[in-house]
C-alpha cells in the first residue's frame, strides 16, 4: 500500500489543478470585486441621496445573504436571465464578486472617510475637480490606510472560494475530497488539505502584518 | 474684487453667518478677527465656495459665487488658500505638492511647474527641500510650502484661515514674514488671524466678527485706537493685554 506522501505526490497534478482555481478564482473576485466596491463606496458617499441609498440597500442585502446562498442562486438565475448556460465556473465568479464587493465597500467606504475632510478641501481650493482630486489626493491615501484590510478580506475570500463544490467545481478542496475518497485515506488528505492552507494563509497574513507595520511609519 | 453682499448661512438650526457684508477692494489687506466659533474660518471659505451659503450674494472678480452657471473650479484656481493645518498632501513630496494643481488644472509642462515651484520655493526660503515628504518638516516650513503652492496658481487673491493658529511660536515669525512680503508686493488678501502685529503692520482694514456677525469693519487705524462696539473694545482688551 502506498504511503500518505507517495499518494500526494502521486495525485499532484490533479490537487494543484484544484488550487489553481482557487487561487484564479481569489484573484479574479478580488480585483473585480474591488473596482466594483469603489463604485458602490462613491456612490455611498456622494451627495446624491438616491443614488448613496441605492448602494446602501445593496451592501446591507448581500451582507445579509450567505455566500452558499447567493453562488447557488447565480447558479440557477444567471443563465435564466442571459438564456444560455455559462457554466459553474462563470456564475460562481458572479455570485463571488457581487458578494464580495458588498464587503470591500465597507472597506473602502472608512477609508475614504479616514482621509481628513482638509485634505479635499486643499485639493479643491486648487482648482482641482472633484474627479481629479479623488484620484489624486485622496484615493492615494486611503487606499494607503486600507491595503491591510483588503488584503485580508482577501485571505478570507480565498478560504470561502472552497464552497463552490456546491456548484461542482474542483477547487482545492473539492480535489483533495476526490483524492481522500476514491483511496480511502480521509483523515490524512483532510490533515493535507489544512496543512495548505494554513501555510498559505499564514504567510499572507504576514504579509499584510508588515505591510501595517510599514504604513504606521 | 471680493465682495460679499448679505451671506446667510445655517447649519442646520444653527445661524452661522448673518447677513454679513463687506468688499475687499484690489491689493487691499483685509484681516477678520473675532472669537473662536464666530464664523471667521466659514466667512473665507464661503469665498471660494468650500462652504455653500443659503442667501445673499458673493461675487469674485465678476463671477457669482456658487451660482448655478459658475464653474467652481475654474473660479477657485485663481484664488490662493492657506489653511490652519497645513493640508499639504502627505504622500507626495513638496515640489509634487506645489506642481499637482498647475498640470492637471493650468495644465502646464512638468518641466514649467517645476520651474515655477522652484523659483517659489526659494522666495519662501525652504529651496534645498523640495524632495522631502511634507512630515519631513516643521509646521512653520509646511505652511510656507502651503503659500507657495498657492501661489505656483498666480492667484488673483489669498486667502489664510489662521495660518499661524497651529505653529509652535518661534515658527510663527517665519510664515507671517513671507506673509507680509506678500502684502507688501501688492496681493489682495483675506487673512482670519489673532496675530494683531501681523494686523497692524500690514491690513488696510480690519473687520471684527461675533455670533456670526461682522460687528466692526474699521480702518486699520481706527480699529485699534477707537473701535466702535463694544465687544470689539472688550475683545482687543484680552487680546492686546499682554502686548
Amino acid at each position: 500500500m502506498m504511503s500518505d506522501l507517495q499518494l500526494i505526490l502521486q495525485s499532484l497534478p490533479f490537487l494543484l489543478e484544484g488550487l489553481g482555481l482557487s487561487l484564479l478564482l481569489t484573484l479574479l473576485v478580488a480585483v473585480g470585486g474591488i473596482l466594483m466596491a469603489l463604485v458602490l463606496a462613491l456612490l455611498r458617499l456622494s451627495g446624491n441621496r438616491a443614488l448613496s441609498t441605492l448602494a446602501a440597500t445593496y451592501v446591507n442585502f448581500f451582507r445579509s445573504m450567505p455566500l452558499i446562498l447567493v453562488i447557488f442562486w447565480f447558479f440557477f438565475l444567471v443563465p435564466l436571465v442571459i438564456g444560455r448556460p455559462v457554466g459553474s465556473f462563470y456564475s460562481a465568479l458572479i455570485a463571488f464578486t457581487l458578494f464580495e464587493a458588498a464587503h470591500y465597500t465597507e472597506i473602502i467606504r472608512a477609508g475614504i472617510l479616514s482621509v481628513s475632510r482638509g485634505q479635499g478641501w486643499a485639493a479643491a481650493a486648487t482648482g482641482l475637480t472633484y474627479g481629479q482630486s479623488l484620484r489624486y489626493v485622496i484615493l492615494p491615501q486611503a487606499f494607503r490606510n486600507m491595503t491591510p484590510l483588503l488584503l485580508t478580506q482577501g485571505i478570507i475570500l480565498f478560504q470561502d472560494t472552497s464552497l463552490v463544490f456546491v456548484v461542482s467545481l474542483s477547487d482545492f478542496l473539492t480535489s483533495v475530497t476526490i483524492v481522500a475518497r476514491n483511496e480511502g485515506r480521509l483523515v490524512s488528505m483532510y490533515i493535507f488539505a489544512a496543512v495548505v492552507y494554513f501555510a498559505i494563509c499564514f504567510v499572507a497574513s504576514r504579509f499584510v502584518h508588515q505591510f501595517e507595520k510599514k504604513a504606521v511609519r | 474684487m471680493i465682495s460679499l453682499r448679505n451671506v446667510d448661512k445655517w447649519y442646520g438650526q444653527f445661524h452661522t453667518l448673518k447677513k454679513c457684508s463687506v468688499d475687499v477692494s484690489r491689493g487691499e489687506v483685509l484681516v477678520i478677527c473675532g472669537p473662536s466659533g464666530s464664523g471667521k474660518s466659514t466667512l473665507v471659505k464661503c469665498v471660494n465656495g468650500l462652504e455653500s451659503f443659503q442667501a445673499g450674494e458673493i461675487i469674485v472678480d465678476g463671477v457669482s459665487v456658487g451660482a448655478l452657471g459658475t464653474d467652481m473650479p475654474k473660479l477657485r484656481a485663481r484664488i490662493g488658500m492657506v489653511f490652519q493645518s497645513f493640508e499639504l498632501y502627505p504622500h507626495m513630496s513638496v515640489l509634487d505638492n506645489i506642481c499637482l494643481a498647475q498640470e492637471k488644472v493650468l495644465n502646464r509642462s512638468r518641466g514649467d511647474a517645476e520651474e515655477r515651484a522652484r523659483g517659489l520655493l526659494e522666495r519662501v526660503g525652504l529651496a534645498e527641500h523640495e524632495k522631502k515628504l511634507p512630515s519631513q518638516l516643521s509646521g512653520g516650513q509646511q505652511q510656507r510650502v502651503a503659500i507657495a503652492r498657492a501661489l505656483a496658481m498666480d492667484p488673483i487673491a489669498m486667502l489664510f484661515d489662521e495660518p499661524t493658529s497651529a505653529l509652535d511660536p518661534e515658527m510663527i515669525n517665519e510664515v507671517l514674514e513671507v506673509m507680509v512680503q506678500l502684502a507688501q508686493d501688492g496681493m489682495t488678501m483675506m487673512v482670519v488671524t489673532h496675530e494683531m502685529g501681523f494686523a497692524r503692520k500690514v491690513a488696510d482694514r480690519v473687520i471684527f466678527m461675533d455670533q456670526g456677525e461682522i460687528v466692526e469693519d474699521a480702518d486699520k487705524d481706527a480699529f485699534f485706537t477707537a473701535p466702535s462696539s463694544d465687544r470689539a473694545k472688550t475683545f482687543l482688551s484680552r487680546i492686546l493685554a499682554h502686548i
